[in-house]
């Protein structure tokens, strides 16, 4: 009986989420505001019986029976969540909610099903973090000098990355977390934050030269000090970011073209200066002779993808934890492993999803600091995913960066909440912006 | 104010036409963004589709142990339709392995049990999997009975396998029998042996004795490092041909006994073998040619063409096996080489990589992968997946290959294989007998292949501590080549 359930439950896992991801894209669609509300409301509905069917599976199969409680309070968080967060932020957009929730349900099974313990401190971690965060787009609305900041940015950013040489700790071969009153930060995390802010408002100022310069120098300095601690999976996102967003700033190809060849000749000496750079080309050129040890990790993530397949092997019915850091780095490969290739297709398409959203938000702001903004956010959401995914299944070598709002980890959950919730706040100023537009044309108009 | 509504406007335009211009990089981040993730996913898509098949049945992938709970073991045959493994299930519906042949298939079949050898490791996945019919596996998932795994059609020929078990008696040692044109394992025995019926009782009991060097567990034929002897003059040869166009300038006056760089080299039983040229120097397998003539070969070069037989190298085999070692090059000290010139020194070869070598040759100069798989079958006998025959390399021009075949059927019709001429048969090979502690017999080579003008079957005899490969490794792969003639005009 219970194989019975649990297989149907399955497959209809793999439609109920099919049907999500096709919503995130033809919600763009009709330009009636009804029936893009209706299609909103159906993924709330798909989203809440994916993450009923998928905590039914782990009930009937791990018969643990504390699941329940936590299925609840799950669904709680997120029906409340979702209802008094579009109270209070009438225009706020209803499908970057829809696609965070989403990936939060994600986060939450797979974590259930790997370890229940780190679920429920996750879980936590995230309720906190959102509550503390909902407040960011009522903050923007108030600030209105958050472009003025310029260079403080930059320097403040610097000296919360360097605080890793004094309060460091070593993770991973990474010295890039500070511990502090027994919690355990990322910098990196918040640093990113910091980075397009300082970013955007430097260049939204002025591209002329001289200021370009400093700014190059200012992120240049970032991206070595993350090379410095080790952590490439940052200095690569910080770098890319970068990159776009000057060239989205000034139009210069030469500074785009220039930038990505002197950032391949740097990944180029960091390969020949570091060992554990050269560890990770190796073992991602070819980690088969390597298995027992710099391509273990590499291969146990393709034996967990390549079995589960294109339908998974079924929830609580693979083997993901033998997969090192599964929880972190690698929870993709037990997503493919478990829930299967399509729901795996099924992630990256709401990812990319945000990231269009992103992308929509800076190009109907009609000022330069919401536009690079938003860009900003968006290319350090997009880039962390692709390193993530692209890292798991041996596309690109493994740089060890988490997958946003899915994987487990406090730093990484948190400053993407915050992320996601600044373009939030950036998003409302642009429909308000709208509305007073229409509003003022009906002022013209019968006048 | 009139004057500042002007003075607005063109900023106001400007900043309209830089806006528009921003929007336009946007879009193209987008679409780099766009390309990247379509690139992602088509790789993502290509790997489960396509390229995961062949990594999942990695042994190292934990994951095929669960299967166990949900299907049935399927069986493995011989390519002549023999059960050399299958499962069965008691009324309980326990099920066990048994392995109708005992030991006779010890090594290459190997044993399921206290871990996973030979093809039951290799093909562990498949014989997991089941590619029954998908609504009666359906109806088992939801009845929660067992499907039946997929059959594992082997290349092995239970006759040669029997010929060969039987021909290496009680004796330590090793037999490989492939096919060259194709790479396909025909037989492959290893010896000594134990009864994979009985691993589970035994294992402790053959553990120990392994651990005091008995190595009964280990599979000789693709693990078993030992010194190539004589068998290796056919590298030297080739080396020789490389280097010299006319081989008709190569003479040596045998006298039995030698120095070469400091190094007495004796002929075996200390024979005097008189004036040789090249053909007669390998049919006699005289050690002295071979120790002088290769003294004065270029070892860089020589060591470049061990490397590319695959001394030193990977093998293209999917079993556990052992990699053979040549070191020799211009660096090396000069008194080894006159050792390493007829095989013996620090040079190490695995009996399935002196086959390869001698199939490489008999298919001028091409060595093709060796396998062991043919086909997948489901349990009705439908085919799932055949495996075709893959090249591994060119290692020499079809000219030398050429060459160096017409020189080891000296070997056969005027030297130390002699005793092979009665069989109606062209055979061309080589005989070894390696030492590898003073004092105590030779280990006993012979690997050749038949017929010369056409080869079809390449077959590879070590046989421990015995003495020369004339008389001990030759009878052995005579029975064979004798067997393999039965079963082609059947």
């Amino acid at each position: 009986m219970v194989t019975i359930i649990t297989s149907i439950a399955n497959y209809l896992l793999i439609i109920l989420g099919t049907i999500y991801t096709l919503f995130c894209f033809t919600v763009f669609k009709p330009s009636n505001q009804n029936r893009k509300e209706q299609i909103l409301n159906r993924q709330i509905i798909y989203m809440l019986l994916f993450h009923f069917l998928c905590y039914l599976i782990l009930l009937l199969r791990t018969e643990n029976f504390k699941t329940i409680m936590f299925y609840g309070v799950q669904t709680c968080f997120i029906g409340i969540y979702l209802f008094l967060y579009h109270k209070a932020y009438k225009d706020a957009s209803r499908l970057i909610s829809n696609n965070m929730c989403f990936l939060l349900v994600i986060s939450f099974i797979m974590l259930t099903r790997l370890s229940f313990d780190l679920a429920i401190k996750q879980f936590a971690i995230v309720v906190a973090c959102t509550a503390i965060c909902s407040v960011i787009p009522w903050i923007l609305k108030k600030l209105k000098a958050l472009s003025a900041f310029g260079i403080l940015y930059g320097i403040a950013g610097l000296l919360l990355l360097g605080s890793v040489f004094v309060f460091g700790v070593t993770k991973y071969g990474a010295t890039n977390w500070i511990s502090v009153a027994g919690i355990s930060l990322q910098p990196s995390e918040f640093v990113k934050i910091l980075f397009v802010f300082f970013v955007a408002s430097m260049l939204a100022y002025s591209n002329s030269f001289r200021q370009v310069v400093i700014t190059t120098v200012i992120a240049g300095i970032h991206v070595l000090v993350l090379v410095l601690e080790k952590d490439l999976g940052a200095a690569l996102i910080f770098f890319m970011v970068y990159l776009i967003m000057l060239f989205a700033a000034t139009g210069n190809y030469f500074y785009f073209f220039g930038g990505m060849v002197g950032g391949s000749l740097a990944a180029f000496l960091a390969y020949k200066l570091f060992p554990h750079v050269q560890v990770r080309v190796v073992a991602w050129q070819n980690p088969w002779p390597l298995i027992d040890n710099k391509g273990y990790q590499i291969t146990q993530s393709l034996f967990a993808i390549g079995t589960g397949g294109w339908f998974g092997m079924g929830l609580a019915q693979g083997m993901p934890n033998s997969v090192p850091v599964v929880e972190t780095d690698f929870i993709f490969s037990a997503i493919v492993e478990e829930l299967g290739g399509i729901l795996g297709f099924c992630v990256i398409l709401i990812c990319v999803s945000c990231f269009v959203l992103f992308l929509d938000v800076a190009m109907r702001s009609k000022k330069m600091f919401p536009k690079l903004l938003s860009l900003g956010f968006g290319a350090v959401y997009i880039f962390q995913v692709f390193l993530s995914i692209g890292g798991v299944t041996k596309f690109i070598p493994s740089t060890g960066v988490t997958l946003p709002l899915v994987s487990y980890g406090g730093s990484s959950v948190l400053s993407t909440l915050i992320i996601f919730q600044v373009i939030q706040g950036l998003y409302i100023a642009v429909e308000q912006a709208k509305a007073l537009e229409s509003q003022q044309m009906e002022v013209t108009n019968e006048g | 104010m009139k004057d500042k509504q002007q003075e607005g406007r063109p900023k106001a335009r400007r900043k309209k036409a830089k806006n528009a211009m921003v929007n336009k990089q946007i879009i193209l981040v987008a679409y780099i963004f766009a390309g990247l993730f379509l690139a992602l996913m088509v790789y993502i898509g290509k790997f489960i589709a396509f390229d995961s098949q062949d990594v999942i049945t990695n042994s190292y992938n934990k994951r095929q142990d669960t299967f166990a709970k949900k299907v049935i073991r399927g069986n493995i045959l011989s390519s002549d339709g023999k059960v050399l493994a299958e499962s069965k299930v008691n009324e309980k519906g326990e099920v066990t392995r048994s392995y109708p042949y005992g030991n006779m298939y010890a090594h290459v079949v190997g044993f399921a049990l206290r871990g996973k050898s030979g093809i039951e490791s290799i093909a562990n996945y498949n014989l997991l999997t089941s590619n029954a019919n998908i609504f009666e596996r359906i109806y088992n998932d939801l009845t929660e009975e067992k499907n039946i795994g997929d059959n594992i059609v082997t290349t092995l020929d239970s006759r040669l396998q029997k010929v060969a078990y039987d021909a290496l008696g009680s004796r330590k040692g090793a037999v490989v029998v492939l096919e060259p044109d194709t790479g396909k394992i025909l037989a492959m025995v290893s010896k000594p042996d134990f009864n994979p019926n009985e691993i589970d009782s035994i294992w402790d009991s053959i553990t120990k004795e392994d651990a005091s060097g008995n190595s009964t567990l280990l599979n000789r034929a693709t693990q078993g490092l030992y010194p190539p002897g004589s068998t290796f003059k056919t590298l030297t040869t080739l080396q020789y041909i490389k280097e010299h166009k006319n081989l008709s300038h190569f003479s040596y006056e045998c006298s039995g006994k030698t120095t070469v760089n400091g190094v007495v080299i004796n002929c075996y039983n200390n024979s005097v073998h008189g004036k040789l040229d090249l053909q007669k120097a390998l049919a006699k397998s005289c050690n002295g040619a071979f120790a002088k003539e290769g003294a004065k070969l270029n070892q860089n070069s020589f060591y470049r063409l061990a490397n590319d037989f695959l001394f030193n190298q990977e093998l293209p085999y999917q079993g556990a096996y052992k990699k053979s070692s040549y070191v020799l090059n211009n660096k090396s000290d000069k008194g080894e080489i006159p050792q390493t010139m007829i095989g013996q020194g620090k040079t190490q070869i695995t009996p399935l990589h002196n086959a390869l070598i001698f199939s490489t040759i008999a298919n001028g100069g091409v060595m093709m992968k060796p396998y062991l798989v043919d086909r997948i079958e489901n349990y009705n006998g439908d085919l799932v997946k055949k495996y075709s025959p893959k090249v591994a390399k060119k290692v020499i021009s079809t000219q030398e290959a050429q060459v160096m075949t017409g020189l080891l059927k000296g070997v056969v019709d005027e030297g130390t294989a002699s005793s092979l001429k009665g069989l109606n048969m062209n055979i061309a090979g080589k005989t070894g007998s390696a030492e590898f502690e003073t004092g105590k017999a030779a280990h006993a080579w012979f690997v050749g292949f038949a017929p010369s003008d056409n080869p079809k079957v390449v077959v590879a005899v070590v046989v421990e501590n015995v003495g020369t490969g004339s008389t001990y490794a030759v009878p052995i792969a005579k029975q064979i080549f004798a067997a393999y003639q039965k079963i082609e005009k059947e």
